[in-house]
Parts: structure tokens; C-alpha cells; sequence
């Protein structure tokens, strides 16, 4: 069984003579533990695709399943639920919240989950030295550089451990230094087992993952094979 | 790491936002509190003032009375079975329910004499009792000092020709004058006063009394329920409620109060407009990072909780400071308007009140602000995915 499954998914935008169709007709299937890379245009739909596929924008037709599950046929406070414990996100401007400090903003997944005060902060002190930010710990956002907020991004999409992790552009703001960091970063986590699905513009970077699924007009026009596979 | 840490540290770096949120809910409390204050308390005075200003009760003795006319032509009337007040009668008024309501009792005798040709009608009175009542008196002369003495209308003085000194004969008695009123404009300027023994002896009215004023505390005083207390302990008097001014007091205190629950009522709507706007300009300006929230898991109760914590927070300071600024304001403005300082004490009901109504305000300007952050389409929120 596919871990994660589009069927026929379809979105449009708008009504009526503004409608824009941004997703038309896309079949994709992924493997667990498969690292892919979404590529495209701007404005070619790989950003909404992905958007699908987390969880966060219900399709105008067809179904999203991940493990079986049909999961825009969840409730609002379901598919939260759902998003929590099987997702991780990483977002191109990192969206750390600027008025909590490194540790609190790799636990905020874990702030409405029912460990303990100790065992969050184990969890978080443990992501943090993953991506080995652990003596920045109680610096805010906006104390750190860019690089470090991407991985803050990254611990804090890992810290309660979901078995899938979206990225999206995550090296988009990041030089070339960094950016080969964090590509190595998501490469580690993927060979710990976590599925990835990165949406990038960047051909280097895509040829980090198992396959290269590109986007054009909202249709989904070719799957490369894996190009490199190296930590 | 709870919700709580994301709410405090969120108020925490916004200090310039939470400062102008707590000042626009704490002028609206202070208004209030300083209000209500300082009517409750204008309107204590003023019913104070009022209670010392004369009597709103009468003690007439029960009588059956025919009124006599003619074809529209008023021949007078006739009293008939008059009944008498037992001066023994009264020290009960002080046992009855409302007993802590009663200021004053000022039992009076009422008899005509005549002297030099000139009638002229005396008062038998308590003296001290009856000064605390008439505090309008103003006496040229001094107050009476022994039975002896008495004091007169201005226009008794004038008819009997007599001033302060002067030796008066009434009914074989010898009196002084040791006082003379100014003019009133009351038919207190046409009576002599003396004391009430002396008048019960010389009008030979032992143990009677011909009528008592009494003077009631009344705010909110059930002045039927006093009447109706008298009434039952002397049944030989006629209890009466001087009903203009006791309805004069209850109109006047009326109107203060809702005077004082307008403005409050208006002063707290734009408080609460205040915090709505500021709230939901809040929430508009935090749309990625409630985005991130929904992103990462948090269902719409747990967004709402965050900004209703906010809300708690921010409002229930605003209600204390506002409570203590409030109480300021009222001692300040007293101090203007009396020439004594009044007494700053703390009213905890008024306290507790305020942070309420602060909460309740704050939180219901919050709620629609807190379902617009629950409702955000995480997508759209987030606007990179």
C-alpha cells in the first residue's frame, strides 16, 4: 500500500470567469520513508500541491490518503490532530515565532501534547543538539542567523518525531553554504526513516532526494529517477 | 512549554500594545469605579443632608374629624374623640424593627395662652432634639439652660414685645427670653418655645405629648414599613410619612444612579471597543505565526485559548489598576468638592466587581477577534505554502 496517494486531485481557486485552476488531474504516489522532490515555475502549483498534501488546503475534487486515510474526510479538529502527530513542516521564511526563544519554539508542537514539562524539554534539548544548535538555546529568532532559524525550523518540525516531514523551499532564503547543510540535515533525518517531500526550485537540491516529481500548469508532467543519494 | 508561556511571552514582547490594550480598558474601569464612588457617596451626603434637613414622619394624636359645608360654602369642621399620646408610649419607637433607621424623635406640646390681651401658641419641645432638627435655627440669644427659660418667634417676639431678657408671665409662670429665632418663614416665627416639662405642668398635659416629629435615615429606608411599625405601638396616634420628602430623596437618588450607570454603561462600551480593535488588529497582524499554530497541530480551541489568555491577562490588570486609579480620582475629586477629606477605604465587592467586569468586558470584545485567529485557513494564514 502507498504511504502517501493523491487520486484525481483537482483545485481550483476563485468562481466563476476568475477561477483559476491550479491543480488539475494529479496522480502521485509515495513510498515510506521515499525522499521526493517537488519542482516547477513559480506559479506552476507545486506550492498548493503541497499544501494538499499536509493538510492544510482541502482539494476541489479527488483524495489525498496518508496511511489509508482519507484525511480531508476528517473534522477541522481531527485533521490538527492528525496534522500533529504524522506531520512536520518546514517553511521557506521559517516562521519561528519571534517572541519565544530557540528551545520554546522547537517545543511548540509539544505544547499541547500530554508530556510532561521535563520530558518536553529532554525532547527539545535532544533536537536541538541534532542539529547541533543546543548552546543557542535560549537566544531569540532574531539572535541567530538565517541558517540556524532554518534548522531551529527543521528541529522544531522533528521534536515529536512524525513519521512525515514537508518542506517547503527550505533552503529559499539560505546561501549555498547553508543551504548544503540543510539539505544534508534532511538527507540524515530521511535515512533515520522520516518520508520527505520538499518542494524546491533549486535542481541541486532536488537531486538530493529519491525522485524528482516535476509540476507545469498544475499537471504533473515528469517523475526522474534518483540522481544522488549521498550524505 | 504550555499554552500560557506562548500568551505571557506574547504580551511580554508587546509591551507598548498590552500598555495602550490595559489603558483603554483601565480608563473605562476607573470611570466607573470613580462614578459609582463618588454618586454613592454625593448621594449619601445628599441624603444625609436631606435627613438632617427635618422631620419625615408625624405622630398625631387619632381623632374622628366631620368636615362641614353648604352647598359648596366651607362651614369648617369639627374634631371629635381625640385621642391622646402617651409620652411613655414613645421610648418604644426606639424598639421596633427599623429601630436603627430612627435619627431623631422630638415630641412636642402645643397649648394657647394668653398674656397682655395677645394669644399667642406654645411649644413645649426637647430642646436638644429639636435643634439637631432644625439646623436652619439661627438663634440671636442663647438656647435655654433651665426650664425657665424660652425662646421665641421672631414675629412672637414682635407681638408679645418682647427680646432677649425679657421676663414673661404665661399661665402664673415666670419665664426669660434667652433666645431670639430669626426669621424662617415657617409658623415657627409666630410660637413660643419652652421646655417640655414646663409645658406639660402649666397646660397641665402630664405624661401627654401633642404631636412628635421624627426624623428617619433613609436611604433605601422602608419608610412604610416604619409608619406601619409605629403605628403598631401607638395606638393612639396617628402615624403619618411626610411622602414628599421621602419620594423628593428616592427621585433625586434615582436620578443619580442612572446618570452614573449611563455614563459608566458608555464609558465602558469604548473600552470595549478599544480592546476589539486592538485585539483583532492583533490578530490580523499575527496571521503566519496562527498559521504556523495550525500548521503544526494546534486545534481552533487551542488558538482561542491563546488569545483569551491574552485577553485575561491584559483585562484582569486592567481591571485592578483600574479599581485603584478609579478610587484616586474619587478621592481627589471629594477632596475638591468638600472642605474635609474623605475616608479612602477599600471596598472589596467594589473591587472584585471591577476586575469582573473588566474580565467579562475584555473577554467578550476578545471572543470575536479569538473565532476570526480559530477560524484562519492555515493555508492561506501561512500565505508561503
Amino acid at each position: 500500500m502507498n504511504y502517501i496517494e493523491t487520486i484525481n486531485v483537482r483545485k481550483e481557486f476563485g468562481k466563476n470567469d476568475s477561477k483559476i485552476l491550479a491543480v488539475d488531474s494529479i496522480d502521485l504516489s509515495i513510498e515510506q520513508g521515499e525522499f521526493i522532490s517537488i519542482m516547477g515555475e513559480s506559479g506552476s502549483g507545486k506550492s498548493t500541491l503541497l499544501s494538499m498534501l499536509g493538510g492544510l488546503l482541502s482539494p476541489t475534487s479527488g483524495f489525498i490518503k496518508i496511511e489509508g486515510i482519507d484525511i480531508y474526510s476528517l473534522k477541522r479538529n481531527k485533521l490538527a490532530d492528525f496534522r500533529r502527530e504524522f506531520m512536520g513542516f518546514i517553511f521557506q521564511s521559517f516562521q519561528l515565532v519571534p517572541y519565544l526563544n530557540v528551545i520554546e519554539n522547537v517545543q511548540l508542537p509539544l505544547a499541547i501534547t500530554h508530556h510532561s514539562e521535563k520530558e518536553k524539554r529532554r525532547l527539545a534539548g535532544s533536537a536541538l543538539e541534532r542539529i547541533g544548535l543546543k548552546d543557542k538555546a535560549f537566544r531569540l529568532p532574531n539572535q541567530i542567523s538565517g541558517g540556524e532559524q532554518e534548522r531551529v525550523a527543521i528541529a522544531r518540525a522533528v521534536v515529536n518525531e512524525p513519521p512525515i516531514l514537508f518542506a517547503d523551499e527550505p533552503t529559499g532564503n539560505l546561501d549555498s553554504r547553508n543551504s548544503a547543510e540543510v539539505m544534508k540535515l534532511l538527507m540524515k533525518l530521511n535515512s533515520e526513516g522520516q518520508t520527505i517531500v520538499m518542494v524546491t526550485h533549486s535542481r541541486t537540491n532536488a537531486e538530493y532526494a529519491h525522485r524528482i516529481v516535476e509540476v507545469a500548469d498544475g499537471h504533473l508532467k515528469t517523475v526522474e529517477a534518483p540522481i544522488k543519494l549521498a550524505v | 512549554m504550555k499554552l500560557h508561556n506562548i500568551a505571557i511571552n506574547n504580551l511580554r514582547r508587546r509591551k507598548a500594545k498590552v500598555c495602550f490594550l490595559v489603558m483603554g480598558l483601565l480608563v473605562g474601569v476607573a470611570s466607573v469605579v470613580a462614578l459609582l464612588s463618588i454618586t454613592r457617596s454625593l448621594a449619601e451626603d445628599m441624603v444625609h443632608k436631606m435627613d438632617e434637613f427635618g422631620a419625615n414622619i408625624l405622630i398625631i394624636p387619632k381623632s374622628e374629624g366631620l368636615s362641614l359645608n353648604y352647598g359648596g360654602i366651607d362651614l369648617g369642621g369639627l374634631s371629635f374623640d381625640q385621642k391622646e399620646i402617651s409620652q411613655e408610649d414613645l421610648a418604644k419607637i426606639k424598639t421596633i424593627d427599623n429601630a436603627a433607621n430612627i435619627r431623631l424623635v422630638s415630641p412636642k406640646v402645643l397649648d394657647v395662652f394668653e398674656m397682655n390681651g395677645q394669644k399667642a401658641l406654645a411649644v413645649g419641645v426637647d430642646f436638644p432634639s429639636e435643634l439637631a432638627l432644625k439646623k436652619w435655627w439661627v438663634i440671636n440669644g442663647t438656647t435655654p439652660k433651665s426650664d425657665s427659660e424660652l425662646i421665641l418667634g421672631r414675629e412672637a417676639a414682635v407681638k408679645l414685645g418682647a427680646n432677649v431678657g425679657s421676663r414673661l408671665d404665661i399661665k402664673g409662670s415666670e419665664f426669660w427670653v434667652s433666645g431670639v429665632l430669626d426669621t424662617t418663614g415657617s409658623q415657627d416665627d409666630s410660637l413660643v418655645f419652652m421646655t417640655l416639662p414646663v409645658s406639660q405642668k402649666i397646660f397641665k398635659k402630664e405624661g401627654k405629648v401633642s404631636m412628635v416629629e421624627i426624623a428617619a435615615l433613609c436611604k433605601n429606608c422602608p419608610i412604610s414599613d416604619i409608619v406601619n411599625q409605629i403605628s403598631g405601638i401607638i395606638p393612639t396616634g396617628k402615624v403619618t410619612a411626610v411622602q414628599q420628602v421621602v419620594a423628593g430623596r428616592m427621585d433625586a437618588l434615582n436620578h443619580f444612579q442612572k446618570f452614573s450607570l449611563g455614563i459608566s454603561g458608555l464609558v465602558l462600551l469604548v473600552g470595549a471597543m478599544v480592546v476589539f480593535v486592538t485585539m483583532m488588529g492583533s490578530v490580523n497582524e499575527r496571521t503566519r505565526e496562527i498559521g504556523t499554530f495550525s500548521a503544526i497541530g494546534f486545534r481552533s480551541s487551542h488558538i482561542m485559548k491563546i488569545i483569551l489568555l491574552e485577553a485575561f491577562v491584559v483585562s484582569f490588570s486592567a481591571g485592578l489598576l483600574g479599581y485603584l486609579l478609579g478610587i484616586g480620582v474619587t478621592y481627589g475629586t471629594l477632596r475638591a468638592l468638600s472642605d474635609h477629606a474623605p475616608n479612602l477605604t477599600i471596598d472589596y465587592t467594589m473591587a472584585v466587581g471591577s476586575v469582573f467586569l473588566a474580565v467579562f468586558v475584555g473577554l467578550l470584545a476578545s471572543f470575536y477577534p479569538a473565532r476570526s485567529a480559530a477560524a484562519m485557513d492555515p493555508s492561506e494564514a501561512l500565505r508561503t505554502l
